[in-house]
């Protein structure tokens, strides 16, 4: 097996910056090294160059030895959710200036008469339109006044614009247009950043191509600034390696590409996160697992299908109501999919109208933390019932560094919770917990809908903070038997990226009837949308083998969701109508159990997915296991199913040799989190330092 | 014995059982209505026929009118006639959801043996024969295929004789009998994971989560209107109509335990298809009530009980059968701002202005024209749109532009909709000066312009209000703009009905804004210019309407606009 990039560069450094920590792993050739240091939110390159020298002494070698780093950061996402982008203009159609204003005409929550739409990116004085006009099968309507343009520019200029979106209507089938735009404004004004719909997401629907448009110009300048400031910061370090940055989809971009399309870094950390799932999947040879990310105000959960997670053409970031569908900005890029609550461990509880408990989205977050974190909170929050289910050991929580208060947490919950409803103590922090653990039960099952999956069959892999603490009850609530706690759990994003495969998605909206079939211009567009994306992947990795994936997203006329069908190599060459059609049947079936007789079938769009190989893991021998009863200690735990208190065999996670099993009820501790095991249930420690759970004590497949 | 705890984790799961009933139904769905812009809804119900929960998607016409559905299926099928493997349906307006194009799927649940509930749910089909979508119809006979309340499936054995009539009888027959279809398959996700969730809990049957549901419910609602101050109070609202203006008037009434609305004095029935059924009055009457006074409360038989809605037979709000009724929402969607009429009399500081209210749909219908060079490939097309106007302004927010209220439906996106025939939408974009001027600004409604591509004819369905009656401002609010409507040619269009459109002229319209709320003058002056920053108004409304100066304008205004 070759694998260029990482023989001619062994030491590689993974690097995520987080809202709370910037999160630094080194891979060497003796190992893995890793580091949280505190985000350093004006310079974040800061938190970086501490993070690496840091790990490099502990590694004991030179920062210039560092071949390559690979870096994810919210950073864009932060820049959209804050709205701290650049003073943008948008260009688009005449009689279409408020496309990204009006959204989808809907409320997002029917049952609110103070309801308030997030206001649009880019405020209406900075839409600016044009006469133009392209139509659905790209015939040029109306011709682009070009003198309009140029009078523009002025307006622009006057109206302290730092970066440009032009989005126009059907520009996807056609960009000549945005491309004419472009050309006209980059020769008077050649250093305004300028950024193409038909480039940065060529799909059709405008709400949402003009909206991606819209984020990419916004976070442009920001983004150009960071990347180039970080360049320039590792270079007076000495470090030389080029820099790498983990897209959305999963992937991984070159600096220059992640500069010119900044929107596609947005959801890199959580990426990252699945991305190390995947590989742990592939070591493990599980082939349908859910990834389980529990930080300290959102968790998320993602489908891992043979070793790959599910991923989507579009996805939602900042969310201005409760998290709540809709409330956000559609971002049409490809991404991992996954669905993101607001359940974390700074979670807070309450009660609602109807005197029951309810649970996030809003958190202490670390500032100043649930209440037992003796930081000035009074708020019952989810460490705080954990705390008191006995999950968590009061002198021993982050490592010892955060002392944990019970008395804090029994009177924040007592007087908010347990009180009001007449409950006992115990059984209000047990709600608690229940809570928020069916909130993500729900999550994930409407999720598995939505993907048409069910979760039946599935393995869970759970990391981040407070991901250990939850996963058993949100397994046994899906109903999913085993759980798998990998090593290096609180890192696990910066793993992720080291694990990721160069890669880069190209997509067209080309839309066909199949009664309308013709091939020449489908056989056009595929090589058009390989070329492009293996371009993408070949400035990186300029020698490397590439793998290429094609999908045609198909349905039947009438349908409005499109389903993926997989196209060979053999058949991108020579595409053929009556292969399509059976492909397409055939999946179709799969899905929805039987085909719809004498319905024509159309085709809505088209991706192109170029990839250097994924790095082969090494698989995960079985462990000859053994009853490990000898405990560091006791602690009083609650039954996280019945809510009855019992008496847990208390382990430290770093003592497990391969091959240790713990019979629960226990709680195996480390520095960053603590792994629970349910009465009834079996761990084991296997050969990579992965926790293996059975939550019905059932040890086969080990 | 399941405790509080666990019974509130079960209710919780109840809400997220029929949101994935709903996601079903949305995936494997054909018409446009149900897929893109989310006319559907789907609940769960107890073996008395209570509805326990609704999903969150759907819109409430149908969300409240099918809380009554199954009552109707348990009398007329008989409960000891119902088997396991049974899938029932209907049509009818009085026993559905108000007219014929929404179709009810109710499948009974069995567990080991026993009946212990249901599973419904409703979507608009995209034909059902007869005239089509319009309000042209004179009488039901003339809007379609009746399917009265019968077995769609029959012990698992699908009705065939059913799908053949209706096959028979409408224009997209592969789309409708798809949509039934997935109604059914909507309903057996939600059975799958109910019967999930009760292996969890070692549950026989729903009555305990059933118990619970109700009696939290009439609880919290009950205290809710317990909390308020008893009195009652009376509105009228005039709307267009076909070609007579209807005239809507409502009484509310607060009571210690229930709130009641009573429409004695509403105009009589239409000749034409505007006509609505006692079920979708209710829906939206309850749903303007609810939302005001108990709003966090979830939808179900409990908590919509103590909403007591009433209107006398023969009223255009209580439409006997066979009465036309394809277009009962352009009506019923205005019953929420006629009782907000009351209601803001009951419970001043917490209702909005008036606003456009009914969704502003319309269909176009394309065909080649005779004699115009054609590519031989070139068909006929039927092309549906779902927008909005303006919302009332709120006592301290302004209303919401081009948002859909009260009903919960999306638009299409203008490029799928070009996508489907060979139509043109021109423009589509925020109107000026259309929100009602105010303290608080009505909601903008907005401009679209449709035009055949060449060489086809265009044939125009409206299906639009507020053409002679605008939404109404409060406490000195102004008036929202009304809705306009003709030809570019200077063609005149009426706001309902088919109407054929010169051959290359371009339909404009103006969609309706909201209401304004409070007094234009004391309207925050920094808000004013923004809003002529943005383009909302124009300086001369800044002048006319807010009492602005030209210098008021040019405070911090160095952008300036038009």
């Amino acid at each position: 097996m070759t694998n260029n990039h990482t023989a001619s560069t062994p030491i590689r450094a993974g690097v995520d910056i987080g809202g709370t920590f910037t999160d630094i792993v080194l891979e060497t050739p003796n190992g893995q090294t890793s580091t949280k240091v505190l985000t350093t939110y004006t310079r974040p390159e800061d938190a970086i160059i501490e993070g690496l020298l840091a790990v490099t002494a502990t590694a004991g070698i030179k920062p210039s030895d560092i071949g390559m780093v690979i870096h994810g950061t919210t950073l864009a996402t932060n820049a959209l959710i804050e709205r701290r982008g650049a003073r943008t203009a948008l260009i688009t159609t005449e009689g279409f200036r408020d496309v990204i204003e009006m959204r989808t005409e809907s409320r997002f929550e029917q049952y609110d008469l103070n309801l308030v739409l997030p206001e649009a990116l880019i405020p209406r004085e900075h839409r600016y339109t044009v006469a133009e006009r392209i139509l659905a099968d790209g015939s040029v309507d109306t011709p682009l006044n070009e003198d309009h343009i140029r009078t523009l520019i002025s307006t622009m200029k006057t109206d302290g614009i730092a970066s440009i979106a032009i989005g126009l209507l059907h520009s996807y089938a056609n960009p000549v247009h945005e491309q004419r735009v472009r050309e006209i404004i980059a020769k008077e004004w050649p250093d305004i950043p300028i950024s193409l719909s038909s480039e940065v997401s060529p799909q059709m629907r405008e709400y949402e191509r003009f909206n991606t448009v819209a984020a990419n110009a916004y976070v442009k300048p920001i983004m150009e600034s960071y990347l180039m400031r970080l360049k320039a910061r590792l270079s007076e370090h000495l470090i030389s390696a080029p820099v790498f940055l983990m897209h959305s989809g999963g992937g991984i971009i070159d600096l220059m590409s992640a500069a010119t399309f900044p929107v596609r870094l947005v959801e890199s950390g959580p990426a990252g996160g699945a991305i190390f799932a995947a590989n742990i999947a592939s070591r493990f040879h599980l082939d349908r697992v859910l990834s389980f990310d529990m930080g300290g105000t959102t968790a998320k959960i993602c489908l891992i299908k043979d070793h790959v997670p599910k991923t989507s053409r579009s996805f939602e970031v900042a969310r201005s109501y409760r998290f709540k569908k809709g409330s956000g900005m559609p971002i049409s890029i490809p991404v991992i999919d996954m669905v993101e609550i607001g359940a974390g461990g700074g979670s807070i509880a309450g009660l609602d109208a109807m005197r029951q408990i309810t649970v996030g989205p809003e958190s202490a977050g670390s500032e100043p933390g649930p209440s037992c974190y003796q930081r000035g909170g009074t708020r019952p929050a989810v460490t705080d019932a954990d705390l008191l289910m006995g999950k968590l050991d009061p002198d021993d929580f982050a490592g010892g560094s955060i002392p944990l208060s019970t008395d804090n947490a029994k009177t924040a919950i007592t007087d908010q919770i347990a009180a009001p409803l007449g409950l006992d103590l115990d059984r209000a922090a047990f709600g608690i917990a229940e809570v928020v653990d069916e909130n993500m039960a729900n999550a994930a099952r409407v999720h598995a809908v939505e993907s048409g999956e069910d979760l039946g069959g599935y393995v869970m892999i759970a990391f981040g903070g407070a991901g250990p603490l939850h996963a058993v009850r949100l397994a046994q609530k899906l109903n999913i038997p085993r759980v798998l706690i990998p090593a290096s759990a609180g890192v696990g994003s910066a793993v992720g990226f080291l694990k990721a495969p160069f890669s880069f998605e190209a997509s067209r909206s080309l839309y066909l009837r199949l009664s309308d079939w013709q091939e020449a211009p489908v056989k056009d567009m595929l090589k058009e949308l390989r070329d492009q994306a293996t371009s993408f992947v070949r400035a990186s990795v300029p020698d490397s083998n590439i793998d290429i994936s094609a999908k045609a997203y198909m349905r039947y006329v009438g349908q409005g969701w499109e389903i993926p069908v997989e196209l060979d190599e053999e058949w991108c060459k020579s595409p053929d109508k009556t292969d399509i059609t059976s492909l397409f049947e055939e999946r179709y079936s799969l899905l929805f159990s039987r085909v719809v007789e004498g319905l024509d079938i159309e085709i809505t769009s088209w991706t192109v997915l170029a990839t250097t190989p994924v790095q082969p893991s090494p698989p995960i021998l079985a462990c000859e296991g053994q009853i490990n009863d000898h405990p560091i200690g006791h602690r009083q735990m609650m039954d996280m199913a019945s809510g009855e208190n019992l008496t847990a065999a208390v382990f430290a996670r770093k003592d497990l040799r391969p091959g240790a099993m713990i019979n629960g009820p226990a709680a195996i501790v480390e520095p960053e989190t603590t792994v629970l095991v349910p009465v009834g249930g079996i761990a084991l420690m296997q050969s990579d330092g992965t926790l293996d759970l059975r939550l019905d004590g059932d040890m086969t497949n080990a | 014995m399941l405790d509080a705890v666990a019974l509130q984790i079960m209710w919780n799961r109840l809400i997220s059982v029929v949101e994935e009933q709903a996601q079903a139904l949305i995936r494997t769905a054909f018409s446009t209505s149900v897929r893109e812009a989310g006319d559907l809804s789907a609940g769960v119900y107890d073996s008395a026929g209570n509805m326990l929960a609704q999903a969150v998607t759907g819109t409430p016409g149908h969300v409240n009118a099918m809380a009554e559905s199954v009552g109707h299926f348990m009398n007329e099928i008989g409960v000891e006639h119902m088997r396991d493997g049974d899938v029932y349906i209907t049509n009818d307006p009085w026993k559905g959801t108000g007219h014929l194009h929404d179709i009810t799927v109710v499948t009974p649940v069995f567990r080991m043996g026993k009946l212990i509930g249901f599973f419904a749910n409703t979507a608009h089909v995209v034909d059902v024969g007869g005239r089509g979508f319009g309000a042209d119809g004179n009488s039901l006979y003339e809007e379609g295929i009746q399917i009265p309340i019968m077995p769609f499936v029959r012990q698992g054995e699908v009705n065939q004789d059913l799908i053949r009539i209706i096959r028979q009888n409408v224009r997209e027959s592969d789309q409708v009998v798809g949509d039934i279809y997935a109604l059914a398959t909507s309903n057996d996700v939600g059975i799958r994971r109910l019967m999930a969730m009760l292996d969890e809990y070692s549950a026989a049957d729903l009555s305990q989560i059933s118990d619970f549901i109700m009696t939290r419910s009439r609880q919290a609602t009950l205290e809710r209107i317990a909390a308020l101050t008893p009195g009652s109070a009376s509105a009228k609202m005039d709307i267009d109509g076909f070609d007579k203006v209807i005239t809507i008037a409502v009484h509310v009434n607060i009571d210690k335990d229930h709130v009641s609305a009573d429409f004695t004095g509403t105009s009589g029935l239409d000749k034409k298809g505007i006509n609505v059924p006692m079920v979708y009055t209710r829906a939206y009457t309850c749903y303007g009530l609810k939302v005001a006074i108990a709003p966090d409360i979830p939808n179900n038989t409990a908590s919509l009980a103590p909403f007591v809605i009433t209107a006398p037979e023969g009223t255009i709000v209580n439409a006997p059968h066979p009465a036309p009724v394809a277009l009962r929402h352009v009506v019923g969607q205005m019953l929420p701002d006629v009782t907000f009429g009351a209601l803001y009399q009951l419970l001043p500081g917490h209702i909005q202005a008036e606003g456009a209210s009914a969704l502003c749909n319309f269909q176009v219908s394309l065909t080649p024209r005779q004699g115009a060079n054609m590519p031989p490939n070139a068909k006929s097309a039927e092309v549906l749109s779902f927008n909005s106007g303006g919302s009332g302004a709120r006592p301290n927010i302004d209303g919401l532009n081009a948002t859909a209220f009260p009903s919960g439906v999306m638009t299409m996106p203008v490029e799928a909709t070009e996508n489907v025939g060979p139509v043109i939408i021109r423009r589509k974009e925020l109107r000026s000066d259309s929100g009602g001027a105010g303290k608080w600004r009505g909601g903008l409604g907005q401009y679209m312009d449709i035009a055949a591509r060449d060489g086809y004819d265009l044939v125009f369905s409206a299906m639009l209000d507020r053409v002679d009656h605008p939404a109404r401002g409060r406490q000195n609010g102004h008036n929202g703009a009304p809705t306009t409507l003709a030809c570019d040619d200077g063609t005149p269009l009426r706001g309902k009905g088919r109407q054929a459109v010169p051959t290359g002229a371009t339909v404009c319209l103006g969609f309706p804004g909201g209401g304004g709320f409070g007094d234009p003058k004391q309207r925050d002056r920094d808000l004013v210019r923004r809003d002529v920053r943005r383009g909302y108004i124009s300086r001369d409304a800044a002048i006319r309407d807010y009492g602005m100066t030209e210098e008021d304008l040019n405070i911090h205004d160095s952008d300036g606009t038009s």
